[in-house]
């Protein structure tokens, strides 16, 4: 019986010696063994079960993924001393973990550490430059217009891109360069650092909204006064048109009833100058027309009686006949 | 002492069952619970051992070792996941976590290209794609995710006039957006595939928004002066024409008349003279006569006075004494 009992109670105690000699390293993770503090041997990165000795050494988990180091806003100045908000952020992995280690010994002091590096080179780097070095990118970009844009273009500096020498791109590698030979000492790779946001200053932002607004009221003004222009233009071409198609007609209506009247002419003179004879009889049958046309209503006529009608009633022989 | 437990009353009774065999039953029970496991349709599995990844399972009824020694994480792979920016949203339209930024109005508020500000407003669509890497490369994928998203929005914002993103950009801008963004997922390892970037509201700062109103009004009033204009353009001239043919139709109706009319009269008269030639004095007489004939009677007065007097005129203004010579 107390045999039994010895066995039960030895195999307990191996199991739970067993128990706290092992451990596992998960695929995100590795680990540096220390005894009374100390680390012993080299840092686990193999994921799956491990072994240890219990009581004395303890395990240290160390994170093997990338870490995030998001930055607070902080206002700082460009070299045109504008403020500005910048909020950055960083992408850092632990390559080292025996340096981490004996340096830093946890997260916490390593985000201070990296705020304090990345903190100041991004400072550093923001005020050499201008703000609009910080605000673009490429260099080389041309905006997009169409027609509403381009007609933007004409009012100050609208619808134009401000030149840029280096950009966003180059100052975030600036940043790079400067920080991670430092954080490299603390056994941190430094994948990236990048410029999440950025904003004006809530004073300047109110300056920047009124010029913004007085812009917008001087491209209002300038179409209201292109629509006006351009009105105007068009009752000037209708006038011009209408003056030009009346006096054309004018023209030709006169040219026309000339040329007719002058055919006509022709026409007549044509047939009634074939000879004497025809100029003789036309103008006796043109006096009878016309004779048909005058005499009447209230006119008077004195005949004398040397005319040829009534020379009969004074003698029987025409006159001079 | 009697003991709530069910096992501690059994146990006297039940003699032929030892603590050590229940234990062995109990260990055999939690085994079984814990050997088995299910991967809904829209998931896959990873599965652990130890810790350490051993391999991806599909969706379906699976088994593993059991007491802990395998784990399995599931990731929604076939799921549609959404980043949200700028938008205010109330929690339950939720549908992933790291769908909403913990403040809206600081990520849509920007500075253009042409040193103005803009609101955007987006939405990044993502499935994972790559499980492992997403679950083991970087710490927090969905909000590395909504960093980089922020900052290359903020990078092509930058590289563009406020007029540009507001108008005739957006395309552009999506597509340059999804481009680079697929990119750095790449670079920083995230195991996803970024399906989609779509800009939302665009708009200028709220205390601004009222000027680029009035641009668009005077836009309007401007199109509308010019329609006017034209209006009245399209109403005189062509009327005008109208007119300006009529009368030259006109012209040209006059010209024929006169030449027909003349050509007739010229004919008549031909006709006519080749007929007086033939007897001339005779016919010369009769035309004289019969036209005084029938001239006279339609005058009012006809006075015939002898050839040798030579003062008419004077008798003139009393014609009522004259009578008598009347016809």
């Amino acid at each position: 019986m107390k045999n039994r009992f010895l066995s039960i109670a030895g195999a307990v105690a191996l199991g739970l010696i067993l128990l706290l000699s092992l451990f596992t390293v998960r695929q995100t993770e590795q680990v540096i063994i220390t005894q009374f503090g100390r680390p012993i041997g080299d840092p686990i990165t193999e994921p799956g079960l491990h072994f240890k000795l219990p009581f004395v050494q303890q395990v240290n988990l160390i994170d093997k993924r990338y870490l995030a180091w998001d930055g607070p806003m902080v206002e700082m100045s460009t070299k045109d001393k504008t403020y500005i908000q910048v909020d950055t952020f960083a992408r850092w992995r632990i390559t080292d973990p025996m340096q981490y280690f004996l340096r830093l010994r946890d997260e916490r002091s390593a985000q201070s550490r990296l705020e304090d590096i990345l903190g100041s080179e991004t400072r550093t780097a923001v005020a050499r430059h201008e703000l609009i070095e910080v605000v673009r990118t490429d260099k080389l970009r041309k905006p997009l217009q169409d027609e509403s844009t381009a007609l933007l273009a004409g009012v100050g500096a609208l619808g134009v891109l401000r030149p840029i020498q280096h950009g966003r791109t180059e100052i975030e590698k600036n940043i790079f360069e400067a920080a991670a030979p430092k954080l490299a000492e603390f056994g941190i790779e430094l994948l990236d650092i990048r410029i999440k946001r950025l904003n004006y200053n809530p004073e300047v932002l109110e300056r920047i909204y009124q010029r913004m607004i007085s812009e917008r009221l001087q491209i209002a003004q300038r179409f209201r006064s292109e629509g006006e222009g351009e009105a105007a233009r068009i009752h000037g071409n209708k006038d011009r048109d209408i003056n030009e198609i009346e006096s054309t007609a004018y023209k030709r209506v006169q040219e026309i009833r000339g040329e007719a009247d002058a055919k006509a002419t022709e026409i007549y003179a044509g047939a009634y100058n074939q000879n004497s004879q025809s100029a003789d009889f036309y103008r006796f049958t043109k006096s009878m027309d016309t004779y048909r046309k005058i005499i009447g209503g209230e006119a008077t006529v004195v005949l004398s009686t040397n005319s040829d009608l009534f020379s009969l009633l004074k003698r029987i022989e025409p006159k001079g006949r | 002492m009697s003991s709530p437990n069910p096992w501690s009353q059994h146990m006297p009774s039940a003699k032929p069952w030892p603590i050590g065999s229940i234990l062995l039953v109990l260990f055999a029970l939690s085994g079984l619970f814990t050997a088995y496991y299910t991967i809904p349709a829209e998931s896959t599995g990873v599965l652990l051992r130890f810790g350490r990844h051993l391999h991806n399972v599909p969706a379906g009824l699976h088994f593993k070792l059991p007491f802990g020694i395998d784990e399995v994480i599931k990731v929604p792979t076939e799921r549609q996941l959404k980043l949200e920016f700028g938008i205010k949203r109330t929690a339950e339209s939720i549908t992933n976590p790291d769908q909403l930024g913990a403040d809206p109005l600081k990520e849509r508020s920007m500075v253009t290209g042409d040193l103005n500000a803009a609101l955007v407003e987006w939405v990044v669509q993502y499935r994972i794609t790559e499980p492992e890497i997403y679950l083991f490369e970087v710490r927090d994928p969905g909000l590395t995710l909504r960093d980089l998203s922020e900052s290359v929005m903020r990078e092509i914002i930058g590289d563009r006039t406020v007029d540009e993103i507001i108008t005739i950009g957006r395309q552009e801008i999506e597509d340059t957006n999804l481009t680079r963004l697929r990119e750095l997922a790449n670079r920083y390892h995230l195991g996803v595939m970024v399906n989609q970037v779509q800009l939302k509201n665009v708009d200028p700062p709220v205390p601004v928004q009222p000027s680029f109103n009035e641009v668009n009004r005077a836009q309007q009033d401007r199109e509308n002066a010019i329609n006017l204009a034209n209006g009245e353009y399209n109403k005189a001239v062509p009327r005008a024409r109208g007119e300006a043919d009529q009368a030259i139709r006109g012209a040209e109706g006059y010209r024929f008349k006169r030449i027909n009319e003349a050509s007739g009269d010229v004919a008549a008269f031909n006709a006519v003279l080749t007929e007086y030639l033939k007897a001339p004095e005779v016919t010369r007489t009769r035309i004289y006569l019969e036209t005084l004939g029938e001239v006279l009677p339609g005058a009012k007065q006809s006075i015939v006075v002898d050839e040798s007097v030579q003062q008419i005129l004077p008798m003139l203004p009393l014609p009522s004494s004259l009578t008598g010579a009347a016809k």
